[in-house]
């Protein structure tokens, strides 16, 4: 491990010891319709690790199926060493997952502070929780600004902002992002990113899934590359950054 | 004399009991799409625990005030359980299914609930105990009695404790977060199942309060009341926008006040052909019209924006 990496993840301390999320095989069905057909990758405790695909991948899939929004078709998921393939969707936020859902999926008649606070629905810790928001703010200080206001009102890269921040006042273990720049300016993802980056470097552990390639490799410390329902490549970010089938299929070259 | 006055003060008074068991139907749809049909039988068997609970305690020397008030709590305990059954045995099981089977079972659950009011409290009329002295005051030459005022007042305090659950607590946050996004709210930690069911338990406390107050106001209670009563605080709902709360409250009040304005102008209007005891067209003429013309209601918004 080159010491680059540092900065995308913790060292590799980690690896001695268990991954933090394991999936083996696991698949997602819609009807027929096998969206997800047996893909096998591990998470370690404070990597961010890219999963990247084209539109229709099942890159979405996987994640509901990981989050619970629905049942895998097969497979398991391992999370701190205990089975998770069955728990019910909203026991997830209290093993330490947080999911920024594809489309942000914000509460648009609750306001940005209530947003907030849903995001620490399963905590009672009040003065904690005061401090969390504020940390929020201080990450997103565009949030700050619209405190009262309907969640339905931002743009859609505050709502992302303001997912992203809804997720981490649960004190994830476990981020998983579905498509962070989907749909958003070029200037806002950059700045979604950065605090990408910023959480991760705090220790987070986040899965980050993208259409975009090259900026969630350039994040990430390892990459899983799906394709059809099929992972068909995983290596160091970097190393997949530099893959010429990597190039040629996802960054356009 | 002028009765503009005078049926305004009537029709706000039915409005606000219209206005108490709308809610029950808005909450159970804002929050999972459901149209409890059942409700206004709840309201019904609410209204019938209080007489049993009242006439005995009067019967036994407690004061009037005092019985009221308990059987208030009575049938609110009842009617929260019965609304927390339905939803866990009548239609937890047909969350996913179609749209009509629901529908269906809730209108089997009535005829349920019906029957089994009938067989505990007979075909007979009843007479509902006065709780309090019926003082009656003046103004303007319109005439309103102390009933009137217990009404209005407990169903302001009702209205006021449901916007407070709603929009200052946790647990109202949750309902909201759940009404606009279930699958994310889900995410973030609330259990669907308590939520719903507190919508129900919740919906059903405040139709037992209507209940009583419908008896206190009539006087007289029957086990088939509760269906005129649903379909009307349905048609409030609607005219509303119903799955909005705001929409439930102003939807009632007016859809009282368009009931006692059309029975009391209803014969000059025709030439005296029409009597007031025509005032139910009114409520049914608002639900086609509202139907027809406005069917998200008054306050009706998008789909998201419900509750
Ligand atoms: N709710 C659904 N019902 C049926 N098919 C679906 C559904 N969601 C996704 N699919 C299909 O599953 C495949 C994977 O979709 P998805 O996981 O959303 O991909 P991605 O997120 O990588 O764009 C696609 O072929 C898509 O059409
Ligand atoms: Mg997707």
């Amino acid at each position: 491990m080159s010491a680059s990496h540092g900065q995308k993840g913790s060292p590799v301390n980690a690896s001695s010891k268990e991954p933090l999320l394991i999936v083996e095989g696991l698949r997602v069905a819609y009807g027929g319709i096998q969206a997800v057909r047996g893909i096998t990758f591990h998470i370690d405790a404070g990597e961010t690790v890219a999963l990247i695909g084209a539109n229709g991948a099942g890159k979405t899939s996987t994640l509901r199926a990981l989050s619970r929004m629905l049942d895998a078709a097969g497979g398991s998921v391992r999370y701190l060493g205990k089975d998770i393939s069955r728990l019910p969707p909203h026991r997830l936020v209290r093993e330490g997952i947080a999911l920024v859902p594809e489309g942000r999926g914000v509460f648009p008649r609750l306001t940005i502070a209530e947003n907030l606070a849903m995001g620490a629905f399963t905590r009672d810790d009040k003065p904690k929780i005061a401090r969390d928001i504020e940390h929020v703010f201080g990450l997103f200080p565009r949030l700050k600004e619209r405190e009262k206001q309907l969640a339905g009102t931002l743009s859609g890269g505050e709502q992302q902002m303001l997912a992203i921040g809804r997720a981490l006042m649960s004190r994830p273990k476990l981020l998983l992002l579905d498509e962070p720049s989907m749909g958003l300016a070029p200037i806002m993802v950059q700045k979604i990113f950065e605090v990408i980056r910023t959480v991760a470097a705090e220790g987070m552990t986040i899965l980050l899934i993208e259409q975009n390639a090259k900026l969630a490799l350039e994040t990430s410390r390892r990459g899983y590359v799906l394709e059809s329902g099929e992972i068909t490549l995983t290596d160091e970010a970097e190393k997949l950054l530099h893959n010429p089938k990597v190039r040629e299929a996802y960054l356009g070259e | 004399m002028d009765i503009l006055l005078q049926q305004i003060i009537n029709g706000l008074v039915q409005g606000a009991i219209y206005a108490m068991v709308a809610l029950g139907y808005t909450m159970v749809y804002g929050i999972m799409g459901l149209i409890n049909f059942a409700h206004g039988e709840v309201v019904m068997i609410g209204t019938l625990v209080a007489i049993t609970v009242i006439t005995l305690l009067v019967g036994a020397g407690v004061p009037p005030a005092m019985a009221g008030a308990c059987g208030v709590v009575a049938a609110a305990a009842v009617c929260m359980i019965i609304g927390w059954s339905l939803e866990r045995v009548a239609y937890r099981p047909l969350r996913n299914a179609q749209r009509l089977a629901p529908l269906i079972t809730a209108i089997g659950c009535s005829i349920v609930l019906q029957n089994v009011a009938m067989m505990v409290w007979g075909r007979n009329y009843m007479t509902f105990p006065p709780l309090i002295a019926k003082t009656q005051f003046e103004i303007a030459g319109a005439s309103f009695t102390s009933v009137q005022v217990l009404i209005l007042l407990v169903a302001s305090v009702s209205m006021g404790g449901l916007l407070f659950l709603v929009y200052r607590t946790k647990l109202g946050m949750a309902m909201r977060a759940t009404a606009q996004n279930p699958a994310v709210a889900g995410l973030m930690g609330v259990n669907a199942n308590r939520v719903i069911s507190s919508a129900f338990v919740v919906g059903s406390a405040l139709g037992a309060v209507a209940g009583v107050m419908v008896g206190t106001y009539y006087e007289i209670a029957h086990y088939q009341m509760g269906f005129m009563l649903g379909l009307k605080a349905f048609t409030a709902a609607v005219l509303g926008g119903i799955g909005n709360l705001a929409g439930a409250m102003a939807g009632g009040l007016l859809l009282g006040l368009i009931e006692a304005l059309g029975a009391g102008y209803i014969g000059d209007l025709t030439g005296g052909f029409l009597g007031s005891h025509y005032q139910d067209i009114f409520a049914f003429a608002v639900l086609i019209v509202v139907l027809m013309f406005r069917p998200s209601g008054l306050f009706g918004e998008k789909t998201g924006d419900r509750a």
